[in-house]
This record gives structure tokens, C-alpha cells and sequence, in this order.
């Protein structure tokens, strides 16, 4: 637990420390604050991009197996993967979310259940395209390719660390298709509600129904690609 | 009545064909040797026949329920040992078992008996909270034929369940398996190229490249030998095959120090040369035929060969194409 919220940490504090000074922002804000949506989001991703991916290292040992020949429907399988993902991910980002009055964020009653509820809408998503991902998957080899050309550029281009306003047109496109975009901006909208800061780039209603959606659409396909691959 | 029913099964991957155009049926329990070299298409039927894989064309049923259709009633029906550990190394033997009865949905009073009494038949119970990471390779072997059988399946599929064990587990695995076989009517198949496990099967069907070419008990297998060999060591081997010709029509062939020959049934036959030879005999030797001679017999090689890369199969390969 303290090795895995580390690293967030590390980026919070270091990256923070650096980047503050190189990185427009509203005024208002300090970096490090902007910071922490964007640092629950990644750790949400990463947590949740390993423990779909955990599906590929049951196949190459053979685990899998146990369970697919087993008499539950592959829907099952699935929503076992997703819900043991999303709670991993949500203890994990809860955990960082404790830090927040540390950065001066204020964090109420209210404002931290909300987190919760949005924090678990990412990581639904986010569970559910690892695991859409990895149905297609066969060896461990694959995944260095879904972290490098997924999975960061996913971080990079989130509004995590910079405004995605600030990236050029084509990359600020990608950051439109990018699920982790609007669980981020849900988070900045909750996390800097009471100080009016506008950081947040989209409405909220958006950010809700976009995260709905694309989990939705997620589970569907991974359900459909292990019902047809096994 | 026949538990396994398979019709002209084909599977095709990209072009290659793996599966062509196979059928057989297994009894209910019987046990079922499906034998062949590697590559022959034997996980590929059994993947099939456990619902991992859809067949290119044909059918195939388990306790009724047809693979494709039915999937999940066969799958409740069926228990499997894979040819590599399937088992949670993070696990217990225990929780590993229990995470299985809660797969197989099965009755929450039972499981505890069940797995306990389990687990004191393969030997495992003072070690039920280990983690499995911990196991031999043969106490794994155990575990994972313990769990196949857990939820009381119809058939338990055994894909190489022996591979890469040392003989004593070899043989304390096999025990294990017939004892349950019996005690709960299981019907079981396996497939090997161990040719001794193959032997004690109550039928076996023969496959070599994706189609099978001999089907019956081991018996009946063995006759497509003609008869037994006949090892003759005597005082005087010419005058021994010249007798051997005038008495019984027998033509012998001469071995650097004894000579042999084939008869339909030697143990019958060796008490009437010891009558009617005159030349004073030595030793006398009996060779049953084998599943392996069979194989010989059928493929014109052995069934262990095509696990080695030597250049001389290449060219064996190539004239049968």
C-alpha cells in the first residue's frame, strides 16, 4: 500500500515542485492543487489498466482456463474482473484523496462522497477498456506496447498535468476521445467547487454522461470479445 | 449408452487443419485413451469437446448436450486436468478448492466435507493451508485432479495429466484416478503418448495427423499385430528352422544368435515346439505386441519420434504429405 501510493506521491510533490512554474494556469490556483485531480486520475488509471491486464497473466498461466471451462457465463467473468478492479482502484485513490487538505484543498463530507462516486465511475471505465483490451491480448509481451501507446499517452493527454486547452489542435482532439479527460474534469469540478476556481474545462453533466457511456460500451464489447474468443 | 458422442468433427485454423473429419464415442465409465504423437490434434478435440474451442464443422456432445449449443450444460458436466497447472499459486491448496465450489455453484453444507475428504484421498490435507506456490510439481498434479473432481462430474477430461512427473507420482496419480473412477462411476478421458497408461484404458482411439486411424480396446488394437513374436535360442539354429518348417509350416528368421518368428497366439504355441522339436532349445522368449508396434504397424514410425527435430523425419513427413 505505502509502495503503491508513492509514486503518485513522487509526482505530486516532485513533478509539482517543477512544473509549477513552467505551466499556465488560472491564476487562482497553485500548481500542486491543479495537480491532484489529475494524480487521482492516474493513479485510477494505473491501478486499473493493471488489474484488467491481470486477465492476460491468468491466460498465460493457465488460471484463465479454470474459470472458462467453469459453468458461468463469460458476463460473470467480467464483472468479477471489473468490480475487483474498480475496488482496487478506489482504495487507492481514496487513499491519495486523504493528502488534499495537506496541498490546501478543502475536502467536506459532501465533496469527498462525491469523489467517491466519480472516482468509481472512472474506474469502471477505465477497468473496462483494460479489459476489453486484454481479451485481445495472448502474451505479457503485448502489454509493454498498450502502456506505451495507450496508457501514457491516456496520462499525458488528460488535462492531468497541463490545461488540455494549452495542447496543440490534433492533440487536443485526443484528449476529446479520452475517457480519463472527463474523469479528471469531474474531479476538478468537485475538488474546486468551493473556491470557484475555473479549471475545470467541460460541464460536469458532460463529464457524468461521457464516463457512462464509454463504461457501458466497454463492458459490452469485453463481454462480446470473451464470449466469442474465450 | 455413450456419454461422448463426436460426428465427422473438423477444425481449421488459418488454413491449417488440425482436426479433420474425426468420430467416436466413449461409453459412460469407461475409461478412454485418446492416443498420438504431439500435434496430432488430440488438445484441439479435447479443447472442443470442454467448450474452449467451436469446431470448424461437425458435431460433438457430452452427457447428451451438444458442445456448441449447450455450452454450459456441458460444461457443468465436466471436469478437467489441462495439460499445464491451471491452479492459483496465490492461493491455499484449500482456498484453491473453494474458489472452485463457488465457480460450480455447489451446495454450501457440502463443499467443506467434500473438500476435506478430497484432499485426504490425494494425500494433501496437512497441507491444505500452504500456498500453492509451495507445491511440488507432483503434489500440484494431485490438487488440480482433486479439484477436476470436486463437483461430481460425469467426465473427467485428463489432458496429459502425467507429463513431466517422476514414475513413483506417475504411478500414485493413476491410483488416485481409477479409485474415484470406480467409487463414483466416473467416466474418464485422457489422452497421453505414454503408451503404458494408454494400455490399461478400456478402449482408446488412435489419432495421427488429425484423423483417427485405429479405434478399439487395446486388444483388439494388438490383433492388428499378427499374433505374438517368438524368440528361439537353440543348440543348432538351421536345423531348428528347418524342423520348424516340416513340423508346423513355420518359417523362421535367423537372428544373429537365435531366431524368431510370428504365430497368432505364442503362449498356446510354445509348449508344442518343446514337444515336437527334436534340436534341444536353450531359452525361449515371448513378445506380446505393443500399442506401440500398433502405431508402428499403423504410421510406419514411432510415436515418440516427432518430438525431436531430426532431420530424417522432415523427409518421413514430407513423402507422407
Amino acid at each position: 500500500m505505502l509502495v503503491t501510493i508513492s509514486r503518485p506521491l513522487l509526482w505530486l510533490f516532485i513533478v509539482g515542485a517543477g512544473f509549477g512554474s513552467m505551466v499556465n494556469i488560472p491564476a487562482t490556483a497553485n500548481y500542486k492543487q491543479f495537480l491532484l485531480p489529475g494524480i487521482i486520475g492516474m493513479t485510477i488509471l494505473f491501478s486499473s489498466v493493471f488489474s484488467s491486464i491481470s486477465v492476460v497473466w491468468d491466460r498465460e498461466f493457465g488460471f484463465l482456463r479454470e474459470m472458462l471451462v467453469a459453468p458461468i457465463s463469460r458476463a460473470t467473468i467480467v464483472m468479477g474482473k471489473l468490480l475487483s478492479g474498480t475496488a482496487l482502484s478506489l482504495v487507492q485513490g481514496t487513499a491519495l484523496l486523504l493528502f488534499s487538505p495537506l496541498l490546501g484543498v478543502k475536502l467536506t463530507v459532501i465533496s469527498f462522497l462525491l469523489m467517491l462516486v466519480f472516482m468509481s465511475m472512472l474506474s469502471i471505465a477505465i477497468t473496462a477498456l483494460g479489459l476489453f483490451i486484454a481479451s485481445y491480448l495472448t502474451s505479457l509481451e503485448g502489454f509493454n506496447v498498450i502502456m506505451n501507446f495507450i496508457v501514457l499517452p491516456m496520462f499525458f493527454l488528460s488535462g492531468a498535468l497541463y490545461p488540455m486547452n494549452a495542447l496543440p489542435n490534433v492533440l487536443h482532439w485526443f484528449s476529446l476521445i479520452n475517457p480519463l479527460s472527463y474523469g479528471v474534469d469531474a474531479f476538478k469540478h468537485i475538488l474546486f467547487s468551493s473556491g470557484g476556481m475555473p479549471v475545470a474545462e467541460f460541464p460536469l453533466l458532460l463529464d457524468i454522461g461521457v464516463l457512462f457511456i464509454f463504461s457501458l460500451a466497454m463492458i459490452a464489447l469485453a463481454t462480446y470479445s470473451f464470449e466469442r474468443k474465450g | 449408452m455413450s456419454i461422448i458422442q463426436v460426428t465427422d468433427l473438423v477444425k481449421k485454423y488459418n488454413g491449417l487443419t488440425a482436426v479433420n473429419g474425426i468420430s467416436f464415442e466413449v461409453k459412460q465409465g469407461e475409461s478412454f485413451g485418446f492416443l498420438g504423437p504431439n500435434g496430432a490434434g488430440k488438445t484441439t478435440t479435447i479443447n472442443i469437446l470442454c467448450t474452449l474451442l467451436s469446431p470448424t464443422s461437425g458435431t460433438a456432445e457430452v452427457n447428451g448436450h451438444d458442445c456448441l449449443k449447450h455450452a454450459h450444460k456441458v460444461r457443468s458436466s465436466i471436469g478437467l486436468v489441462f495439460q499445464d497447472i491451471t491452479l492459483d499459486n496465490d492461493l491455499t491448496a484449500y482456498e484453491n478448492l473453494k474458489f472452485h465450489c463457488y465457480l460450480y455453484n455447489m451446495n454450501k453444507g457440502e463443499t467443506e466435507e467434500r473438500i476435506e475428504a478430497i484432499l485426504n484421498v490425494v494425500g494433501l490435507y496437512d497441507r491444505k493451508d500452504d500456498l500453492v506456490r509451495r507445491f511440488s510439481g507432483g503434489m500440484k498434479r494431485r490438487l488440480e485432479i482433486a479439484r477436476g473432481l470436486l463437483h461430481h462430474p460425469k467426465v473427467l477430461f485428463l489432458d496429459e495429466p502425467t507429463l513431466g512427473l517422476d514414475p513413483q507420482t506417475r504411478t500414485t496419480v493413476w491410483e488416485f484416478i481409477n479409485n474415484w473412477r470406480k467409487k463414483e462411476g466416473i467416466t474418464v478421458f485422457l489422452t497421453t503418448h505414454y503408451m503404458d497408461e494408454a494400455e490399461v484404458c478400456d478402449s482408446i482411439a488412435i489419432i495421427d495427423h488429425g484423423r483417427i486411424i485405429a479405434c478399439g480396446t487395446p486388444e483388439e488394437l494388438k490383433k492388428m499385430i499378427r499374433g505374438d513374436t517368438v524368440y528361439l535360442k537353440t543348440a543348432d539354429d538351421s536345423s531348428a528352422m528347418s524342423e520348424l518348417k516340416e513340423t508346423f509350416g513355420i518359417k523362421a528368421a535367423k537372428l544373429h544368435d537365435s531366431i524368431s518368428f510370428n504365430v497368432e497366439s505364442g503362449d498356446k504355441f510354445i509348449p508344442k515346439i518343446f514337444e515336437g522339436l527334436k534340436t534341444a532349445i536353450v531359452s525361449v522368449n515371448l513378445k506380446k505386441p505393443t500399442l506401440d508396434d500398433v502405431f508402428i504397424h499403423l504410421t510406419g514410425r514411432e510415436i515418440r519420434e516427432e518430438n525431436g527435430n531430426k532431420p530424417g523425419e522432415l523427409l518421413k513427413m514430407r513423402r507422407r504429405g
